[in-house]
């Protein structure tokens, strides 16, 4: 770095930085755009929380290593009494429900679980001795972290946010050097089990739903209207799309969830192939350079953490990717910086978070130290 | 995979093989995040570029919304110009149900607004469940602009239904021209599929011609429908035009039909049931296809409610059938004057006569007449109806002879017309009897069919034709399409002298000595001829035919031509179960008294309407009324006519217009329409400015007319 920058600026990962800024002013625009050409209500509303929870990931970063393995164990304890919690109020409320009203904010504990599940599973391989790592006790502890989170999101019921926090740690005990043979069997096993689940297990209305997303033009003005009317959008944009504020598709309401869940349809329909390349890019360059991150790391804890989080950020972006473009079945997955929503942005300003303040303790070569 | 294979049993596990691990599972990881990364652009380009055309088109179909205008529908027009059927513009709301997820709830909300009752929502109900789904359904038309409105406004609440400003099927006199013109009606599934399913068909408030003209001139009538590109919302709601292309209005359809008279003629036949022809002896133009009792093509035009189809249905009377041209009745004694042309051509005189004691001997039986006529001669076999004259020359001449003179006159015969479906009925003859029966013809047949009974059947339009051609001599043909050309007729070999005889036979019936001496017109100058007739039902062990169950009195029936000595006009009237020709006569003569003199007809109809509680459009509504109240139903009121152009085509119209000239001309009492060509352009021109306005040819007397 030149010595024109300030240090304190310099030292900034921007390599992380400017694709997240890209997709965040991008995400604005789009926002603008279905919002029908106006900053209310998505489009202001996306960067103040983006500026609030920017702030927040500064302040993270700051945090040193025994500080964040100190209190992982507590935070996840925390979530998890907040998920029963919500259980208790829908089974007294006679309805489901997910989040926990604060006051100021209404708060999803299930979001918050998925960078826990990663920062409690990394504590825990961090500390366990070596030898022990491909006996049972790596793995009927870890199980059991995951599993009971899990559970209780399914009860919510919420299929999508359950399998995010499963991946999360999954991803941890994998990279952690649990035996591969435990991951093959695991990977067979679900291969013989899933039609059989399929089969028996499903509901005739959930088994519809999948014959649907492989074949959406069945029923196009039913369940497979979604992902029709997403893809009609992505593929009318074209190269360049139809430009800004030009997209019938979301401005005509033909498109389901503009502005959260179809955010990337909304996009290429006005922006094209080089938007979606740009935004896939920039996705790219962020998880690219959390990946480095961990490798760069030197601490067993940071590797895990580090490895985790870009995991839980990738899920989000692969799963809302795939929904769009019509290759997995329709879950409410939102796109991380880019769809409107508070719960998502703050867990995946979380996520960037942390791998900022892994980041950090990179850089301060493996010393440790409350707040180094 | 197998470097990633550890020793079985108990792997060796430091520091080094994790960190080696972690390296390894992450570049796994990464590649696999950067392969999944990879797919996504792809599968993006494939999306967007290779398969970009067909989205774009998707999309567009999604964003533009072209939605048919319905053609207005061309005019089925009598032979001065004035419309039997015409449109008139109307305020609709129509519900497609596949876009009404709780249509009791929107029918009952649609209900409250447009003051809906009970009987119509039930209807609609019905309509809905029995629809397919995707086709609007029609809630309710000829709204007032205040109901539209109210409905406009609440269109949120109300998903699937659409209000529409269009033009709905109007005729004018209703009743009267049911079975002639037919009516509209949506297109079902069977008319959608065979027609390519255009969407046309389908489009709300589109209608097709569902029966008789209406079906039969179908292309002629439909027009060319606009077009509104609109750009809509995926609800449907519009969020502006694009483009809009004007409909081409269908074109009319000119008939030789003329529209007073063929009102005055239904309405003249009164409470009985039965039919009016009369058609021109010069063009064989059908000035008049009357039957009725009938149904109100207005109401099916609308969408007929159940109740009413209903009452229809169960009519004995049969509404629903066109009688003129599905009514086959025994011809009777209208026959006799056809079948003496027949006999003077195999070589019978006239002159030649025979002794009627009552009846007469034909081979070993004795047959019965009606009277003890003495000495018969043709003329007083025709006048008098002589049905041993009969017997015994049909006996004579053999009954192939005469059959094959009955399909020269149109007995047994179709007719080129543009019509649905005509009913041909029998001549019964010897060849035919071995065809269809598989017998001998025997001497009681010849008998009975010699008096126009046993198997022969007609219908209305044949004896109608028969009586022109009698008249003429020609072999008139009947047309229904107003054309300028005056056909040529093969002229039958008659002399004059043999065709005056019959005619004056046939005067003599009315104007002589005859059986309809009530029919004479009441004009000094004009004289009509004509036959009565009157068909047994049953035989006469189970009725006399003149009282008793309805179903089992004789029809009544009269054929005639006027004036007798130049025909000009000739026809039919066919009263069923009238108890005799009685019931038939004076029909005709009322008919051809407002063809000559309009003011002196509706005088005659006038206090008779009186007495059976109003015109035929008027008692078919009080009998609706009172058929619903029976049912416990309530109806609405008959929908008022606001606009005057309609009632040109009512008989009270030609008095109208024949007043000035009549103060003028005193005593002219001619049918010569002396209006100018420019004065009926006006008068017609006003109701369509699409519609040809011009009368070309007015229906005018040949200049050697005698009256």
């Amino acid at each position: 770095m030149s010595s024109i920058v300030p240090a304190p600026v310099a030292r900034q990962p921007w390599q992380m930085l400017f694709p997240l800024f890209v997709l965040i002013g991008f995400g604005a625009l789009v926002l603008f755009s279905a919002a029908g050409g106006s900053w209310t209500p998505y489009a202001a509303s996306h960067l103040v929380r983006f500026a609030v929870f920017l702030m927040m990931a500064v302040v993270m970063s700051r945090f040193g290593k025994d500080l964040a393995q100190f209190f992982a164990f507590p935070i996840y304890g925390v979530i998890i009494v907040m998920l029963v919690f919500v259980e208790a109020i829908g089974f007294v409320g006679g309805g489901s429900q997910r989040w926990l009203d604060l006051g100021f904010m209404q708060l999803q504990p299930s979001e918050l679980m998925k960078p826990a599940i990663v920062l409690v599973l990394a504590r825990f391989y961090a500390n366990l001795p070596i030898g022990m790592i491909p006996t049972w006790r790596s793995l009927v502890p870890a199980g059991a972290l995951i599993g009971f989170p899990v559970a209780l999101v399914l009860l919510q019921p919420d299929l999508g946010t359950s399998l995010a926090i499963a991946f999360g740690g999954f991803v941890v005990m994998f990279v952690a050097g649990l035996p591969l043979r435990w991951f093959v069997g695991a990977g067979l096993a679900g291969a013989i089990l899933a039609p059989v689940a399929f089969f028996f297990g499903l509901q005739p209305y959930q088994q519809k739903r999948v014959f649907t997303f492989l074949d959406p033009e069945s029923d196009p003005l039913g369940d497979g209207y979604h992902i029709t009317q997403s893809k009609i959008a992505i593929g009318s944009g074209g190269f360049s799309g139809k430009g800004f504020n030009e997209g019938s598709q979301s401005h005509l309401n033909y498109l389901p969830e503009p502005h959260t869940d179809f955010i990337f349809a909304t996009m290429a329909e006005e922006w094209g192939f080089l938007g979606g390349i740009v935004v896939i890019g920039a996705f790219a360059f962020i998880l690219s350079w959390g990946l480095s991150v961990a490798r760069n790391s030197q601490d067993r804890f940071a590797k895990l953490l580090a490895t985790g989080m870009t995991a839980t950020i990738f899920f989000y972006v692969a799963i809302n990717l795939m929904m769009v473009m019509g290759l997995a079945p329709v879950v409410g997955i939102p796109l991380p910086f880019m769809s409107h929503g508070g719960s998502s942005m703050m867990t995946n300003m979380i996520c960037i978070g942390s791998l900022m303040m892994v980041n950090r303790w990179n850089r301060k070569a493996p010393r440790t130290g409350l707040i180094s | 995979m197998s470097r990633f294979r550890k020793p079985s049993r108990r792997p060796i596990v430091s520091q080094t093989t994790i960190d080696n691990a972690f390296d390894r599972r992450t570049f796994t990881i990464g590649t696999a995040m950067g392969g999944i990364g990879v797919l996504l652009a792809a599968r993006m380009g494939y999306i967007a570029i290779a398969e970009n055309e067909k989205y774009e088109l998707e999309s567009e179909s999604n964003r533009v919304n072209l939605s048919l205008i319905p053609p207005r529908r061309g005019w089925l027009l009598d032979r001065d110009g004035a419309p039997l059927a015409s449109n008139k513009a109307d305020f609709r709301v129509d519900i497609i149900p596949d876009r009404t997820p709780d249509p009791d709830r929107t029918v009952a909300a649609l209900t409250k607004i447009l003051d809906l009752d009970e009987n119509q929502a039930a209807d609609v109900r019905k309509r809905i469940e029995d629809s397919p789904g995707f086709q609007p359904v029609e809630v309710a038309s000829g709204l007032k602009y205040e109901q539209f409105a109210a409905v406009s406004v609440r269109l949120p609440d109300l998903p699937g239904v659409v209000p529409q400003r269009g033009f709905s099927r109007f005729y004018p006199t209703g009743p009267s021209v049911g079975h002639l013109v037919g009516y509209v009606g949506p297109a079902n599934a069977e008319e959608y599929e065979e027609q390519d399913r255009n969407p046309l068909l389908v489009t709300p408030g589109y209608k097709i011609g569902k029966d008789a003209l209406e079906k039969q001139f179908e292309q002629e009538l439909r027009g060319i429908p606009g077009a509104r590109r609109v750009e809509v919302t995926a609800s449907g709601r519009i969020v502006r035009d694009l483009e809009t292309r004007e409909d081409v209005q269908g074109d009319p359809v000119r008939l030789t039909i003329d529209g007073p008279l063929q009102d005055y003629a239904a309405r003249r036949i009164g409470l009985e049931s039965g039919s009016v022809v009369v058609m021109d002896c010069d063009t064989g133009d059908l000035l008049c296809m009357a039957s009725m009792p009938s149904f109100d093509p207005n109401s099916f035009s609308q969408g007929i409610g159940r109740v009413e189809y209903a009452m229809l249905s169960e009519d004995e009377r049969v509404p629903l059938r066109n009688k003129v041209l599905k009514g086959l009745y025994p011809p009777g004694s209208t026959v006799k004057p056809m079948h003496c042309m027949a006999f003077m051509d195999a070589g019978v005189k006239p002159e030649e006569t025979i002794i009627c004691g009552g009846g007469r001997r034909i081979g070993n039986r004795f047959f019965n007449c009606w009277s003890n006529h003495g000495v018969v001669d043709m003329a007083k076999a025709i006048y008098q109806s002589c049905d041993s004259y009969f017997y015994h020359f049909a006996q004579q001449v053999g009954f192939a002879k005469v059959a094959e003179w009955a399909h020269k006159m149109g007995l047994g015969e179709e007719f080129p017309l543009p019509v649905m479906s005509q009913f041909y009925g029998t001549v019964p003859s010897p060849e035919w009897k071995k065809r269809r029966h598989d017998s001998e013809w025997q001497p009681f047949d010849t008998v009975n069919s010699s008096i126009g009974q046993g198997y022969y059947l007609a219908s209305p339009l044949q004896l109608a034709v028969m009586s022109a051609r009698m008249a003429t001599g020609y072999k008139v043909m009947p047309r229904l399409l107003l054309s300028d050309d005056r056909p040529k007729f093969e002229h039958f070999d008659f002399s004059p002298d043999e065709i005056g005889y019959v005619r004056q036979a046939m005067s003599d019936v009315v104007n002589g000595p005859g059986t309809a001496g009530r029919a004479r017109l009441p004009f000094d100058d004009i004289k009509m001829a004509g036959k009565t007739g009157t068909a047994q039902v049953v035989s006469l062990s189970v009725s006399n035919g003149k009282t008793g169950p309805w179903k089992y009195r004789d029809h009544g029936l009269f054929v005639f031509f006027a004036p007798f000595d130049k025909p000009k006009y000739a026809g039919v009237v066919v009263i069923e179960h009238g108890g005799g020709s009685g019931a038939a006569y004076p029909i005709a003569r009322d008919v051809m008294t407002f063809l000559f003199d309009p003011a002196k007809g509706m005088d005659a109809l006038r206090p008779l309407e009186e007495q059976w509680g109003g015109t035929a459009q008027q008692r078919l509504d009080a009998k609706y009324r009172a058929y619903a109240a029976a049912k416990g139903e309530a109806v609405p009121p008959a929908p008022s006519r606001d606009e005057d152009i309609f009632d040109q085509v009512e008989a009270e119209a030609r008095v109208a217009a024949r007043q000035p000239e009549s103060i003028a001309e005193e005593s002219n009492p001619s049918r010569v329409d002396t209006r100018s060509p420019e004065e009926v352009s006006r008068s017609s021109g006003a109701a369509d400015p699409i519609a040809p306005a011009t009368s070309g040819e007015t229906p005018s007397a040949p200049a050697d007319n005698p009256q």
